[in-house]
This record gives structure tokens, sequence and C-alpha cells, in this order.
């Protein structure tokens, strides 16, 4: 049995346990034994896409330690945060007394369906759902630095009772941006629009998606719109029917 | 330029006429460029070697300029390195006055339009016109570029029609075929009058001193050959070391920017007319313009001066068709604008351009010598915290008090409970409809779920336990 470690992320934690518990029983389904160091906070991405390196190597020094003191594949639910682990934790730690840990914990970290379909080699994981349609929004760091994507689509397509359709432009940005859509917020939401567009008009009942992020944002946006249209993360629908 | 910031000039911009059919434009370029990317598989190892051969050149720049300089002395032409903008556009008006010039034709390039040459050249009484068809309308309209190579991107054919009628006394048209016959007809007598040619340099070849203009129109071969004087400015990174190099960045060019193989004239000028030549100009002058760039070579964004000006990342880039490019305030709009801006030109007052991103990385995806746009971005963020002039004050005091909350695992916990609290307030609906202060600008626009009454880690714990 593999033994894999959680890292839910801080927004799962505060704001979605349940995609948590639903990444949870996924792994546990496929036959892993899921531990969750509960040391873990926030990887520091916020502080880093903001310019403030000092703070963002403060928190990833923390998860770093944590993390490092554990054993095995460390699995989360977000592409984004993944990306941080494997691409940007190192260069910030290093010539710290953290790169050498950073750079261990880089290796381990893997996304959930990276973990799953190229790791384990599992495709389907037996859930079921209601009958619906979905369209999959790929995540930009996800997508672009790990190579995220098929390997959700592929996952998605097992799930019993599921159609999945595609939206026109699917490798396009969907506005969150992190503090951007803070900052510039008229800017984020134009971008949010334009998504949002194209995803309804795929005729889909449900995005699903791989990072609570951008989800929070379309839901958000979605439901001032008076939209149908329902989100749910990936784990969510491939925790189905258990 | 303006000292109203990105931030404002984005949000008058969002959902106006203007940038949307600026994000018109910029998405059938982009549709033409990934085209022509899937219709032709060796276009990836293509972008390889043009990265290598800007990178390569960039590396030793200034053994590069000075074979051009010598090569293009050697052919009877006249070199002239300006330290900045003002050296630039004093030297291009020396010439000018010494000759007695009265009437300037120009062709596109946008580094006449970092040093504002006209503005200058207008202002000391000389008459200077755009001829390519963008430049054409952006300078009768009395507007900057708002895209790197099709600057009237963000006009309407009916825009045209109505700013031709008014500035040229034509009769209103939307056919853009018309609209191209009344600007030939009417630049064709301007180019025959016109005693000195300005245009751009998209490379410069080393090896035999030669520029290289690349147009679709064909105003670029008249510019540089009808007027009997041809002054031409480039940016101190334009070079290429040899023909073989030229013709290979020359095909990325036009791929990446167009979707052509090649673009239509690719103009090649190697020195002043010689006794033996039809026709061509009497005098050649080669402005190479510094402003700012060995200063960006020596820090962190050098390799964004290995860009070439296609405007690739502009078509892709969210942020960009969502504003349009004159909300970026500078002559350089879009991701490679954020960058290259306050790379050449300092932070203050362009220190908001390196914001403007969500770090997508679309850019980066199809940039045809591959710069990584965001890590430049993020870096540029880091200088602006680091000077002091990061443009989101509350950030900085925000996250610092983040950083406490997620240093350890009581305060961390503690943090979470405030959800719980804040989650018992908004009561039932379980969503947030309007946040104070900087969260405001979220819920302007979304609403925001309530966060979690118990986070994951009390869940997990009750899990564990039973």
């Amino acid at each position: 049995m593999t033994r894999v470690q959680l890292f839910v992320t801080c927004l799962v934690d505060g704001f979605a346990p349940e995609v948590g518990e639903a990444t949870a029983t996924v792994l546990e389904r496929v036959g892993c034994e899921v531990a969750f160091p509960e040391e873990q906070t926030c990887c520091g991405q916020p502080a880093h896409n903001a310019g403030l390196a000092d703070d963002a190597r403060a928190m990833a020094a923390h998860n770093v330690e944590v993390l490092d003191a554990t054993d095995g594949p460390i699995v989360m639910p977000s592409g984004s945060c993944a990306d941080m682990f494997v691409h940007h934790i190192p260069e910030l730690l290093a010539g710290t007394r953290w790169e050498a840990a950073a750079r261990r914990v880089a290796e381990r970290v893997r996304e959930l369906t990276q973990f799953l379909v190229d790791d384990l080699g599992v495709t389907d994981v037996g859930a079921e759902g209601d009958r619906c349609r979905v369209v999959y929004h790929s995540s930009c760091h996800g997508m672009r630095n790990l190579g995220l994507g098929p390997q959700a689509r592929t996952l998605l397509d097992a799930v019993a009772g599921l159609e999945r359709v595609e939206p026109s432009q699917p490798d396009q940005c969907c506005g969150f941006g992190g503090l951007f859509s803070f900052e510039m917020p008229e800017v984020s939401a134009a971008i949010m629009d334009a998504k949002l567009d194209d995803l309804e008009r795929s005729g889909a009942e449900v995005v699903v998606g791989g990072d609570v992020s951008c989800l929070l944002h379309l839901e958000g946006g979605l439901r001032r719109r008076g939209s149908g249209l329902r989100v749910r993360h990936i784990a969510e629908l491939l925790a189905g029917g258990s | 330029m303006s000292p109203v910031r990105f931030v404002e000039r984005a949000r008058t911009a969002v959902g106006s006429e203007v940038a949307r059919s600026n994000r018109a434009g910029a998405e059938r370029l982009a549709e033409l460029r990934d085209a022509a990317r899937r219709a032709y598989p060796p276009f990836e190892a293509m972008r390889d070697r043009a990265r290598r051969i800007r990178l390569s050149t960039l590396a030793e720049l200034d053994t590069h300029l000075a074979r051009f300089a010598e090569q293009v002395e050697r052919r009877g032409g006249h070199v002239f390195f300006a330290a900045d903008a003002t050296e630039a556009v004093g030297y291009v008006q020396r010439v000018i006055r010494d000759h007695g010039v009265r009437r300037v034709v120009k062709s596109k390039s946008m580094v006449t339009e970092e040093i504002g040459l006209n503005r200058a050249l207008e202002a000391s009484g000389v008459d200077v016109v755009e001829t390519d068809l963008g430049e054409f309308i952006i300078q009768l309209a009395g507007e900057h570029p708002s895209h790197i190579i099709a600057p009237a991107i963000h006009k309407t054919a009916a825009d045209v029609g109505r700013l031709f009628a008014d500035r040229l006394g034509v009769p209103y048209t939307d056919d853009p075929d018309e609209l191209n016959r009344i600007a030939r007809r009417h630049l064709r007598r301007i180019f025959l009058e016109a005693d000195l040619g300005i245009s751009g340099v998209n490379f410069a070849v080393a090896e035999t001193g030669s520029i290289c203009v690349v147009t679709n129109e064909g105003n670029g071969r008249l510019v540089t050959t009808a007027p009997r004087i041809h002054v031409a400015v480039m940016g101190m990174e334009r070079i290429v070391p040899g023909v073989v190099e030229l013709a290979h960045m020359l095909e990325v060019l036009a791929r990446s920017g167009t979707g052509q193989g090649l673009s239509v004239y690719s103009n090649i000028v190697t020195g002043p007319r010689r006794p033996e030549d039809p026709d061509g100009p009497d005098e050649l002058h080669v402005v190479i313009v510094d402003n700012g760039r060995s200063r960006a070579l020596a820090g962190e964004t050098a390799e964004i001066l290995a860009c070439i000006r296609c405007g690739a990342c502009l078509n892709v880039c969210p942020v960009y068709r969502a504003v349009g490019g004159h909300a970026y305030g500078s002559v350089y709009t879009g991701p490679i604008g954020a960058v290259v801006t306050p790379a050449l030109m300092g932070m203050d007052p362009w220190a908001d351009l390196p914001f403007a991103s969500t770090l997508c990385g679309a850019c980066r995806d199809v940039c045809p010598v591959r710069i990584d746009i965001p890590r430049m971005l993020l870096h540029l963020r880091q200088v602006a915290a680091e000077e002091g002039t990061h443009p989101f004050r509350w950030v900085g005091p925000g996250l610092r008090a983040y950083r406490v909350a997620a240093s350890g695992r009581r305060r961390w916990a503690a943090f979470l409970r405030l959800g719980g609290v804040v989650s018992a307030v908004v009561g039932r609906s379980g969503w947030i409809e309007r946040l104070p202060f900087h969260g405001g600008g979220w819920t302007r626009f979304r609403s925001l779920r309530a966060p979690a009454k118990r986070p994951f880690r009390r869940r997990w714990r009750d899990r564990d336990g039973t």
C-alpha cells in the first residue's frame, strides 16, 4: 500500500474542506494510505506572485520543513500549488538552509490527477456520477508548467454517467490570477466573462476544475450571472458513488 | 508618457467598443499564427534555433555592433550611436536641418515611437507622414499604436472610413479595399515629393552592414529608396550576425506575427546608392539607439532584448485582449510591453505594468524566441516591492499578516477559526456579496462562498477519530 502525504492547500483547508475529503477518498479508493501533516499551512504563492519574496520564502520554508520530515509522494488537489512546490520554491529557497529540502520536496510533489494517471497508471477510479454534462477547465499553471489536462480528461471520461464536452478556447485563462483578482478587478472580471461565455456555450451543466482558486472565482461569477452552470472540483466527481 | 496609471486606463477601457475591436483583431492574428504552426511542424524547432541565435548574438552584442557599424561605413553610410532618445532625435534633426528637408516619409518603426521622433520633428516644423497603413491611420487620428505590428488594430473599417472622410475629404466608405486605395492614392504623391525617408529596422546584419525592413505593403521599399536621404533608426539589439541567421529570423518573425511563411516584402538595404545603381538614396544614416538597453542587458531582464517584436504574445494575452493596447500607456503594449517598458524606462511611472498579468503563461507558449515573460514579470514585481514602487500598497501589510498566520499549526488553526466566525455571521445563504476594503474588488463582480464552518483539518480529525 502506497502511503501518501496529503497537502490540501490553504484554500481547501479554509474554503472547501469537502474537496480535501474527496481527495483523500479517491486516494484511498485506489489503494493509498493517506496521511495529513497537520503543520502544513500556505505554500506562499500569493506572496511570491505579489513580488514579496521574503514573505514567500518564509511560508515556503515552513511547509518545506514540514513536508521534508515525511515520506512518500506528496499529493495536492491543485496544479497551481504543485507548480509552486515543483518550480518556484526550489528557486526561492536556493542559497538558504532549506535548499536541499526544497529540492527533495519538489521531487515528491504531485498534483492529484497527475499522481493517479502518470504515477499509479490509474485511468478509471470506478466513480459514478449523476447523469450530467461536464466541461473541464484547465487552470493555467498546472496546464502550462506541469502538463496537466490530459490526465483529468481521461479520468473524467471513465466516470459513469458523465458526458464531457470541450469549450471553444480550452487554454484561455479564467482571469483569476490570485491577488490580481483584487488588484485589477475590472480586468479580472472582463477575462472571467469571456471565459464564462465560452463555458456556458459549451452546453455543459457542470464546470470541473483542478484548482479551488479558479473555481471560487468562476462560481462567484456564475452566481452573479444567475447562471444554472455549477462548479465542482475534479476530486469531488472522482469520489462520487462511494 | 501618460500620468494616468494602467489600472485607471484599464478600468475605462474594459468593455468599450475600442477594446472589443482590439480583441477581435488580436484573436484573428492569434488564429493565423496557430494555423501556421499546425500546418508546419518544424516551426517548434525553428523557434529553438531562433532563441539560440538571439541569445548568442546578445552575448556578444558589442562585437556585432562594431562590425555592423564598420560595414555600414565601409559602404558609404553614416552610423550614429545614440545613448538616449534626446541624442537620437537630435541627430535626425541635424540631418534634416543640414539638408533643408521639409517633407519626411516614414515606414513603421516602434523605436521611433519610443523616442518620440514624430512629435519632435513636427514641433520643429517638419512635415512627417507615416506610410504604413496602420500608422497612417493612427497618425491621422492623433493616437499611439495599440499593437506592435498592427498599430490600428483597435479600429474598425467604419472608424477608418469616418476618419478618412473627415481628414482627407473623401466620401465615406467602410470597404477595406476602397480604404486601401484611398490611402495609396494619397500617399503615392507624398512619396515622390519627400526629401527624406525614415525607416525602422527589423534586423541589422553585422556581416554585411545591411538593414532589413519587413512590410506587407511595400511602403518600406519606397521609404528607403525614393527620397534622396534614408535614415534608419534601430534599437541596438536588432542585430543578427549574418545573412543565414537573417533568413531564419525573417521566417520565424512572419510566422509568429501573422502566420505568413514570409512577409510580403523583406527589403534589404546595403549602403547608399552606388554609382552603378539605377536608384536608391544618396545618403544613408543609421541611428543605433541605446535608451536603456545597455542597462537592461546587464540586469535580470536581459533576455527581453531577444524580442523580435512579432506581437504574438499580445494576441494571446487575456489582459491585452480585455483592455486593448492603449491601456498600457506605453508604445510597447501587452506582456512584452509590461516587461520592456519598465526595463528600458525604469519602474517609475511604469511599476504597475508588471502587475497587469494573471501570470497565465500564454505569452511564453507563443514567443518565437521562448522568452519566459512570466518569470520577468515576477522579477519586476520583486523589484517594485524592494524599491517601494509596488503599486498596491495594501498588499504588503496584508501578506505580512498572512505570513504570520501561516507560520505554524496553532496560528493557522486560529486563523481558520476566524473563517468559521465569518461563516456564522454570513448565515444560511452561505454567500458573501459584499466585502469591505480591498475585498470589495472581488465582490463587485463576484460572490464569494463563505469560509468553511469547520476547516478541513478539524473535519480530518473527526474522520480519523471514527
